[in-house]
C-alpha cells in the first residue's frame, strides 16, 4: 500500500507494526545516528559501537535483560527485553545516550522509519516476513521540517508503550497544545504536529479515558485540519477534523479494515471490485482487535 | 465568414480592444472557431474499442484514449482503471466511455460532451470545470465533488464527501445518497440535488443557484435559505431524477429547497464613500 503511494513523497517511509505481545516482553526499536551521518566523518563508525555498548550496559544497570538483539542497520537496532520497571525511566535513561533516539518501545510495537520509499526501508529492514494484527505507516515529502528519521512518521507517543499516529494536515495550535503536554512532563523529540496528536491521546489514555474518548476530545480540541491514524496494541482508530479538509478512503469487512489517504493504496491490497468510502467531518471510529 | 454584432456591441458595449495574451473574445455563435478545440474528434458511436488500463500510467491511458477519438472510436470500455489519478480527463467531443471499476483523484475533469459510466467509486474533485456531457457513477464519491462545473449532468448514486459543487458555475449535481459538510459553497449557479441528507453549512456564501435536499440538513452555512419548492421545481426534479433511474425517498414534493439569500450580494461600482451616502 505505502508503494503505491510513493508519489506523494518518496523522502521517507515508516512503518509502525503489531506482533502478538509475548507477556511483559519489551521490544524497542532505537538507532544511535541519522543516515547520512553515516556517510560522514571517520569516527562515526566507532561511535555507533560506542553508543550501542552504552545502550546495552545502561539496560543492564536498570535491571533490564536483553533476550534478543538484531541489527537492522548499522546504526538502527531492535531490541526484545524483559523489563517490568518504569518505561520513562527506560527511555529518558537510553535517550541521554549521545545520538541515541527511542523509535518505539512496545509490547506489540515496532516502529521502523528510514529515509527512501517504502520497498527500499522494508527491504533495509527486513520486514517482509513480518507476522502481526495490524499495521499504519506513512510516505512523506518533507515540507515544513528536514529530511531525516527523526522528522519522519509515524511518530511513537513517548514514553507510552505501543501508541502511534500518523497524520495529513497541520495543527494551528500546535504550541500550546505542546506546552500544556510538556507542563505535565512529557517530552517531544521533534517539532512535529503528528507527534502531539500521539502524545496527547497518550496522555488522555493514561488519565482514565477510552482511546475512542480521547480521540473524540481531540476533535474538540486539536485546531487546523486533520485527519489521523492511531494504533495501539489491540486498536486501530482514524479520526476527521469537523472540517473534513484531508482525504482518507475506508475499506472494512468483516476480517479487514483498510484505510488510505487514496484508494489506489487499498487497490494495490484489493485489485477486484470492492466498496470502499470517505469518512465525514468530525468523524471518528474505532476498531478494536479481538 | 459573416460576424454579426450582438446587441450589446450594438448598444456600445464592448468596445475595448484589448492585446497579448489577455486578449478578451466575446461570444459569437457564428464565429465557428471559437467553438472548435484542437483536440476535440468526429467519433462514431458505433466504432467500438476496449482496453486494459491495470499496468499503464494515467498519462498513458489518456494518451491511448485520445488516439482511438482521433480514429474515429465512440465507444470505449476502460477496464481495470484501479484508482488512478486523473484518468480521461480533457475529453472535448462525444463518446460514450463505460469505466469498469473506480478512479482515484481528479477523474473525468474539463471534459466537455462526451457521457461517461463508472461502475466503481471515484475520489477526490471528480468532474472538476466539467463544461458539458453526462458523467454517472454508480458507487461513492469523494470530497469536492464536481468542484467548478458549468454544464452537464454529474450524477453519483451513492454517498459522497464534503465540498459536493464548490463554485459550482452551472449544471446539474445529483447525489442518490448522503453528502458531507460545505455543499454548494460559493455556489454561484446551476441546481444540485441531494437525496439523502446533508452535512452542515450547506450552501454557504452562495451566491445563485439552487439545492434540492430530500433527508436532513445538518446546518445551512451563510446566506443560504430555505425557499419554496414549485410546480416547476417538481417537474424539472421528476424529470431530471427519472432520467437516472433515481427517486427522492419521501417523494420531490417533500424535498428541501435552498437557495442564496442574496444578503451577501454586493455588485456594484460604488465607492465605499458613495455607498455610505446611499446607504
Amino acid at each position: 500500500m505505502l508503494q503505491s503511494l510513493k508519489h506523494r513523497g518518496p523522502d521517507s517511509t515508516g512503518y509502525a507494526l503489531y506482533g502478538k505481545p509475548h507477556g511483559k516482553e519489551l521490544v524497542i526499536r532505537l538507532k544511535v545516528a541519522e543516515q547520512d551521518e553515516m556517510s560522514k566523518g571517520f569516527a562515526i563508525h566507532a561511535q555507533v559501537k560506542e553508543r550501542r555498548a552504552e545502550i546495552e550496559r545502561r539496560l543492564g544497570e536498570l535491571g533490564a535483560k536483553i533476550l534478543e538483539e538484531q541489527e537492522a542497520t548499522e546504526y538502527a537496532f531492535r531490541l526484545r527485553i524483559s523489563y517490568d520497571g518504569d518505561t520513562r525511566r527506560l527511555a529518558d535513561y537510553i535517550e541521554d545516550v549521545e545520538g541515541a533516539e527511542i523509535l518505539s518501545i512496545g509490547h506489540g510495537l515496532e516502529l521502523i522509519k528510514d529515509l527512501g520509499d517504502a520497498d527500499r526501508v522494508a527491504s533495509q529492514y527486513s520486514l517482509r516476513g513480518f507476522v502481526g494484527t495490524h499495521a499504519i505507516g506513512h510516505t512523506r515529502m518533507a515540507t515544513e521540517s528536514d529530511v531525516d528519521i527523526r522528522s519522519a512518521h509515524p511518530y511513537w507517543a513517548y514514553p507510552f508503550a505501543d501508541v502511534s499516529v500518523v497524520h495529513n494536515g497541520q495543527l494551528t495550535n500546535y504550541w500550546k497544545g505542546r506546552r500544556a503536554l510538556e507542563r505535565r512532563g512529557h517530552r517531544f523529540v521533534s517539532n512535529c504536529d503528528s507527534e502531539l496528536i500521539a502524545v496527547y491521546l497518550a496522555d488522555k489514555m493514561t488519565q482514565g479515558s477510552t482511546l475512542k474518548d480521547a480521540m473524540k476530545a481531540s476533535i474538540e480540541e486539536l485546531d487546523g485540519v486533520f485527519t489521523y491514524l492511531v494504533a495501539t496494541a489491540d486498536s486501530l482508530g482514524m479520526a476527521k477534523d469537523v472540517m473534513a479538509a484531508k482525504p482518507m478512503v475506508l475499506y472494512e469487512s468483516d476480517r479487514f479494515i483498510a484505510l488510505a489517504s487514496e484508494e489506489v493504496a487499498i487497490r494495490s491490497i484489493f485489485p477486484h471490485e470492492i466498496d470502499t468510502f470517505d469518512p465525514y467531518e468530525g468523524d471518528v471510529r474505532v476498531w478494536r482487535n479481538n | 465568414m459573416a460576424v454579426t454584432t450582438t446587441r450589446a456591441t450594438d448598444l456600445g458595449m464592448h468596445t475595448e480592444q484589448l492585446a497579448g495574451r489577455t486578449q478578451q473574445r466575446f461570444f459569437r455563435p457564428e464565429e465557428q472557431e471559437r467553438f472548435t478545440h484542437p483536440q476535440a474528434f468526429e467519433v462514431d458511436f458505433k466504432k467500438r474499442a476496449e482496453f486494459d488500463v491495470a499496468a499503464m500510467t494515467p498519462s498513458e491511458v489518456n494518451l491511448i484514449l485520445r488516439e482511438l477519438m482521433s480514429q474515429g472510436v465512440g465507444t470505449i470500455v476502460m477496464k481495470n482503471p484501479g484508482a488512478k489519478h486523473s484518468l480521461a480527463v480533457g475529453i472535448l467531443n462525444r463518446l460514450n466511455l463505460t469505466i469498469e471499476g473506480s478512479l482515484g483523484y481528479f477523474g473525468c475533469g474539463l471534459i466537455d460532451g462526451p457521457n461517461i459510466r463508472i461502475r466503481g467509486r471515484v475520489g477526490w474533485s471528480c468532474a472538476e470545470n466539467m463544461l458539458a456531457g453526462t458523467v454517472v457513477i454508480e458507487k461513492n464519491a469523494g470530497s469536492t465533488f464536481g468542484a467548478a462545473i458549468r454544464g452537464g449532468d454529474l450524477v453519483c448514486k451513492g454517498d459522497v464527501g464534503a465540498r459536493v459543487g464548490i463554485d459550482m458555475k452551472g449544471g446539474t449535481i445529483i447525489i442518490g445518497g448522503r453528502a458531507g459538510a460545505f455543499c454548494g459553497f460559493m455556489m454561484q449557479r446551476g441546481r444540485m440535488v441531494i437525496l439523502g441528507d446533508a452535512g452542515k453549512n450547506l450552501g454557504d456564501s452562495m451566491y445563485d443557484g439552487t439545492i434540492y435536499v430530500g433527508g436532513k440538513i445538518a446546518g445551512l452555512g451563510v446566506d443560504a435559505v430555505p425557499a419554496e419548492m414549485t410546480d416547476l421545481d417538481v417537474q424539472w426534479l421528476e424529470r431530471k431524477l427519472k432520467m437516472y433511474g433515481l427517486a427522492a425517498p419521501r417523494g420531490v414534493k417533500n424535498m428541501h429547497k435552498i437557495s442564496a439569500g442574496r444578503q451577501l450580494w454586493n455588485y456594484d461600482n460604488l465607492e465605499p464613500a458613495e455607498k455610505k451616502l446611499i446607504l
